[in-house]
């Protein structure tokens, strides 16, 4: 492991600032540390400076590191009990006063959390009443996401979250096997439409009636994390659904007053003052 | 004054295990000091799947009750937390934690190395590691960040461990303070206390 201090940190940001425009500052020191020394350690650079070098001189390899720095892993139904709760009751409370829904995953990494509800929603014969937006800071990641498929490997894992979650079929009805990887049936995401947005520099540019963030404000710190809540709640219609990682809170929040907690063990809110 | 060369300068302590380490973190938590000082962050591997019931088990026996933390939770002195299940645990400049969901670490998330390098990097010289039984090599390199920065490390005696496999990889890179049996970790804690009031 590289011995990063926080002054190469620094740099490394304003640089990336300056030269790209985006604003890696706030990003919690802890994981953002551990991703450079990963970019190091993968790309054998001896020091920041060198990591610097190649950013200022090389775009393509900018946005491989956007992609290596911001964590792109997931799984398809993670917590199965959460997405049991949106199937039975955030939804079904969304229709009860609506006759449409417009979802927003904001930060969507490779769309695992997108096909899952893409699945959901077929299984709740509720798809053609559903827009959904997927967005990503990361290119390279937003491009694989639309290819609609995950590693074979992760199938595994995938189907055991599916078989808690309680689906109505078997996962491997949306999927067909080819070159190692599972490619789920494009029809399923006809109605979502995948866009490129950076959560810290974007500005907010729909209302929705739910708005999907797990565990993607973990890696901010606190003053971002509340900016970012800011344009969330911003992004909700009132009395829209805010929902968070199972190990998330807003209770440090400055806007926590404008929302209330529908399930706490899930981490969702509604949101109540504009 | 006692075994240890002990002194109040600490602020933390870390404390991993894997495969065989229940019976034995149970035991310490049990024997720990009543109103103990220092925060005490376990990270211990559990099922990835399963988010409730392990936090409820340490608590039983523990002289405190076991908290799993928010991400940017504030740590509190003499607070005992766990990592959550299926993130990574770290400790932030500042005071505070933060979970992540990157990759696995030695096919482990919560993964120890990860909890133990960020402690070191936030408390230096003033963090203490402890390693326990377990059956594969995480933990090794988040000790040798401890040691490295100047912090205490101490592994369960492999003799007494159920698989041995991590404290003998954390003797392999580093040289670590103390060896000890659970019940001398017991005794190491309730000394450290002491120096607090």
């Amino acid at each position: 492991m590289h011995n990063i201090e926080i002054t190469d940190l620094r740099k490394l940001t304003e640089f990336i600032q300056n030269k790209y425009g985006y604003d890696f500052t706030n990003y919690a020191m802890s994981s953002f540390r551990r991703r450079i020394g990963r970019v190091l350690e993968l790309n054998k650079f001896p020091s920041i400076d060198h990591l610097i070098k190649k950013i200022s001189s090389d775009a393509e390899f900018f946005e491989e590191f956007v992609s290596e720095i911001t964590v792109n892993v997931t799984e398809m139904f993670r917590d199965p009990s959460f997405w049991r709760e949106v199937r039975d009751h955030i939804i079904p409370n969304i229709l009860l006063n609506h006759q449409s829904i417009n979802i927003w995953h904001a930060g969507c990494s490779s769309g695992e959390e997108v096909f899952s509800m893409a699945i959901l929603l077929r299984e709740m014969g509720i798809e053609d009443k559903v827009k959904i937006i997927a967005t990503d800071i990361d290119k390279s990641i937003l491009s694989k996401a639309k290819r609609l498929s995950v590693p074979i490997k992760n199938m595994d894992l995938n189907e055991k979250n599916y078989i808690r979650f309680q689906g109505s079929e078997n996962l491997s009805k949306y999927y067909t096997e080819q070159n190692g990887r599972a490619v789920l049936d494009t029809s399923l995401v006809e109605n979502v439409s995948f866009r490129e947005h950076d959560l810290v520099k974007g500005i907010v540019f729909n209302k929705f009636d739910l708005v999907l963030c797990r565990n993607v404000m973990i890696y901010f710190n606190q003053i971002l994390q509340n900016d970012v809540l800011k344009k969330l709640h911003e992004s909700l219609f009132r009395y829209g659904y805010l929902i968070i990682g199972s190990k998330e809170s807003l209770i440090w929040c400055e806007i926590a007053n404008k929302f209330i907690v529908v399930n706490n063990e899930e981490k969702i809110y509604k949101k109540i003052k504009d | 004054m006692g075994k240890f060369n002990l002194s109040n300068k600490y602020k933390a302590i870390t404390i991993g295990g894997s495969a065989g380490s229940f019976q034995g973190i149970t035991k310490i938590l049990s024997k720990l000091p009543k109103g103990m000082s220092l925060p005490i962050v376990l990270c211990l591997h559990r099922l990835k799947h399963v988010r409730n019931g392990f936090v409820e088990a340490l608590s039983i026996k523990s002289t405190k009750p076991v908290v799993e933390p928010y991400d940017k939770e504030s740590i509190k002195r003499g607070n005992i937390y766990l990592a959550p299940s299926n993130y990574h645990l770290s400790v932030e400049l500042g005071n505070k934690f933060s979970l992540s969901t990157e990759e696995m670490i030695n096919n482990s998330r919560p993964a120890i190395d990860i909890t133990m390098e960020t402690a070191a990097y936030t408390y230096n010289q003033k963090l203490i590691g402890i390693l326990l039984s377990g059956a594969n090599k995480d933990g090794a390199k988040g000790m040798k960040a401890i040691k490295d920065r100047g912090g205490l490390t101490i592994v369960q005696d492999p003799s007494e461990c159920m698989i041995n496999t991590m404290p003998q990889a954390a003797l392999d890179i580093t040289d670590i303070d103390y060896i000890l049996k659970i019940e001398e970790i017991v005794e190491f804690l309730n000394e450290l206390d002491k120096y607090y009031h």
